[in-house]
């Protein structure tokens, strides 16, 4: 099953190197991942999408994210509500003759034409997996020449939090501070 | 003031309480040793970086503290990677400083560049690649603060040439900010009740001990914890010395070569309680048949290590020590006479099987020497091992009372460890007895840093386990591939005449009846010395786990008839 976390990480070269890394090492395999700039100019915000087993899965991901020092904060935000959504851009083999055509499959999806050539167009069409599946398949028999997609990006709806398995992050227990800020140890 | 890079690093070192760094010197990294004659940390120089590496985990581990080893770029750098990992496998506090080319080189193949940060990246902590001198203060406080932290490990600072020369404003960070890294401490009080819960029902209830008793300092509440609830405690390899050995509540060394009655208590008990340990494979046979009937108490710094390899009942995650002495005013005292009473049973049939039950057959027998050794020493010695057939019979036979005197490479297993983490562990503790044990295979890895230990003066003293053998791969092959030995045979040198050539006073010892004199000639002459002693060269290390069985399917040494 497909488990979607949204992970901050401080915005530092090579911290997408180490996710992918760590992702690479313990042997999870990562459907898609989409990062980008946040509100603030210091933290990055990855969408990932893992085939997990099961919440165990799901909780060694998390774990192991926390393991790397430049990653603040981790939700699973599967079983949330929330609002996911890809963005794909799709050039299709269309001379003038099928353009009318094209045009009304983008309307049924709410996608849009974004480049007129002499024989292609390219459509651009966004929304969740399945939509963008749907469109594709629909436009597979005209001609797909080439295609490129984000990845998901996933945001909870209103005051939704997604779930948040890993103790010490979920603020249950609790550490010890010095004066510097130091932890003991 | 305006300060170079290189004098930031060590003025940054100085205030981290740095004593002691080993190291070694090439082009990137050869500002730090400029500068670093003006400060006041002994710099030891290995003759190959795995060695410095080993030496600073085996500091840091004798000590307590967080160890430092240095080396060039390039291959300085690839050198010292084993050690890291080493590291990394036991969780041991180590700071890696590595030179790398010019921060405007980077990327372009220069002479000796390689990426060290992205080498590193599985197999420390943390790394850092530091391209500007202003950079430096912040990166060594938040290393430091790392490597002890939490989960302890290796932690790997690789420095542009340019930022250990350039000049800046030397300012010292007086706090570490890391707005993710928040390791946590205490575990909430609802799961403490659930393990007290699981521990008044208990029958048959085991602790397991493993290295982060050692690691949080819990020695102490342990044995309060464990004396208070009655309960037995087996230790894994790592874990030997966190409860005293000569304990009647301690069982002994769990696992693929643990004694038998600590694995057939895993396996028949109904509760774990598993300290500091992370269900290794080394320590659980296989999964599927792991302790069937146990409900499971993991107390864990690393959130990841829970129900990573078994399925644990109740987690708790933080500082064991914490959570002990959270604990220990929760229990009671609970009856476990009848538990106590049957591995006993258990223990009396494995005595019998001992290979300390054999008579004087003529011949060296390793387990003999390793309790001949520390019969000499009192049992107090800071005993380090190699890897292999040594290492398991020195975990079996160097029985430890106290802690922090016991290193080895567990999770990495790495040769050529004994003889480097010696030296490092003599520079955490110069008035203590050190001893190494090694095989022939292993202390030829390092045995270059013989003249580490002359040129230091460093006062180890080297047992050399000579079966002529690459003993466990040996045993393997005899066990398991039909006895079809293939490259296990293996030539040596002269090691007395070896020592000689390094000014080390050596003995080599092929009877019995030299052993005690030889094993006290060692121990009164100062400075490193090397005992070679010939062993019976086709022994097996029992009781046997092979790999993939279950914990109480054990390969036992035979009765010998007297």
């Amino acid at each position: 099953m497909q488990y979607t976390f949204i992970t901050l990480v401080e915005n530092k070269p090579g911290v997408l190197n180490r996710v992918a890394s760590l992702f690479r090492r313990r042997n999870f395999n990562i459907e898609s991942l989409a990062v980008g700039r946040t509100e603030r100019p210091e933290v990055s915000r990855m969408t990932i999408v893992v085939d997990c087993q099961g919440d165990m899965d799901a909780h060694k991901i998390e774990a192991n994210l926390y393991k790397l020092v430049n990653v603040i904060d981790v939700q699973d935000v599967t079983q949330q509500p929330a609002v996911t959504r890809d963005l794909a851009l799709i050039k299709v083999k269309a001379g003038p003759e099928r353009r009318a055509e094209i045009n009304n499959l983008a309307e049924i999806f709410r996608a849009r034409i974004v480049d007129v050539a002499a024989d292609s167009v390219i459509v651009e069409v966004t929304g969740t997996e399945e939509k963008i599946e749907g469109m594709i398949e629909l436009l597979r028999p005209v001609g797909i020449m080439e295609m490129v997609r984000t990845g998901q990006v996933a945001m909870t709806r209103g005051a939704y939090e997604g779930t948040r398995r890993t103790p010490g992050a979920t603020g249950g227990g609790w550490r010890d501070e010095d004066e510097s800020g130091l932890a003991e140890y | 003031m305006k300060l170079s890079g290189a004098e930031i690093l060590w003025e940054c070192l100085v205030r981290e309480g740095v004593e002691v760094v080993f190291g070694y010197p090439g082009g990137a990294n050869m500002p730090l040793y400029d500068a670093m004659l003006n400060y006041p940390i002994h710099h030891v120089l290995v003759r190959h970086e795995q060695g410095g590496a080993h030496m600073a985990d085996g500091y840091a581990r004798a000590s307590g503290k967080v160890g430092v080893a240095m080396g060039t770029s390039g291959p300085g750098a690839t050198n010292l990677v084993t050690g890291i990992a080493t590291a990394m496998m036991d969780s041991s506090p180590v700071v890696f400083i590595t030179g790398q080319v010019a921060a405007h080189l980077i990327g372009g193949d220069a002479f000796q560049e390689v990426d060290v940060t992205g080498i590193t990246l599985p197999i420390t902590k943390h790394n850092y690649l530091v391209t500007r001198p202003d950079e430096i203060a912040e990166v060594v406080r938040e290393a430091f603060y790392i490597a002890r932290s939490g989960r302890p490990g290796p932690v790997l600072i690789d420095i542009c040439k340019n930022a250990q020369i350039e000049k800046t404003e030397f300012v010292y960070p007086e706090a570490v900010h890391l707005a993710g890294y928040q390791p946590q401490s205490h575990a909430p009080a609802t799961d403490l009740e659930q393990a007290v819960k699981l521990l008044e029902k208990a029958k048959r209830p085991v602790i397991l001990c493993g290295h982060g008793v050692l690691m949080s300092g819990a020695e102490q509440v342990l044995q309060h914890f464990a004396v208070k609830t009655n309960t037995p405690v087996t230790s894994t390899l790592l874990g030997l010395g966190g409860f005293p050995a000569s304990h009647p509540l301690h069982l002994g060394m769990m696992g693929m070569h643990g004694e038998a009655h600590c694995n057939l208590a895993i396996q028949n008990a109904d509760l774990l309680l598993a300290f500091g340990m992370r269900f290794d494979d080394r320590v659980t046979g296989t999964l599927k048949t792991y302790a069937p009937n146990a409900k499971k108490i993991h107390v864990e710094i690393d959130p990841s290590e829970v129900h990573k390899n078994v399925q644990v009942d109740v987690p708790l995650v933080g500082d064991l020590k914490n959570i002990l002495t959270d604990l220990v005013p929760m229990v009671d005292e609970y009856d476990h006479e009848e538990w106590m009473q049957q591995i006993n049973e258990w223990r009396s049939e494995g005595d019998q099987r001992s290979i300390m039950a054999w008579p004087e057959d003529g011949k060296l027998h390793v387990a003999h020497l390793i309790k001949d050794i520390w019969n000499a020493t009192g049992g107090g010695a800071i005993v380090t091992t190699d890897v292999g057939q040594h290492q398991m019979w020195t975990a079996q036979y160097y029985f430890l009372d106290q802690p922090n005197r016991w290193i080895t490479s567990g999770g990495a297993g790495t040769m050529g460890f004994g003889l480097p983490s010696a030296i490092g562990a003599w520079f955490a503790h110069k008035d203590q007895e050190i001893w190494t044990i090694a095989g022939d295979g292993g202390f030829q890895m390092t045995a270059a840093e013989l003249t580490t230990a002359v040129q230091e003066g460093a006062n180890v003293k080297v047992a050399i386990m000579n079966n002529s053998f690459l003993g466990m791969v040996r045993q393997w092959q005899e066990f398991f591939f039909e006895k079809r030995y293939s490259a296990v045979n293996m030539v040596s040198p002269d090691f007395v005449k070896l020592a000689d050539a390094h000014g080390v006073p050596a003995r080599r010892v092929t009877q019995p009846e030299e052993v005690a004199e030889a094993i006290e000639w060692a121990r009164k002459t100062t400075g490193p010395v090397v005992l070679e002693f010939r062993v019976e060269q086709e022994e097996a290390v029992y009781p046997m786990v092979p790999a993939g069985a279950a914990l109480d399917q054990m390969l036992r040494r035979p009765v010998r008839q007297k």
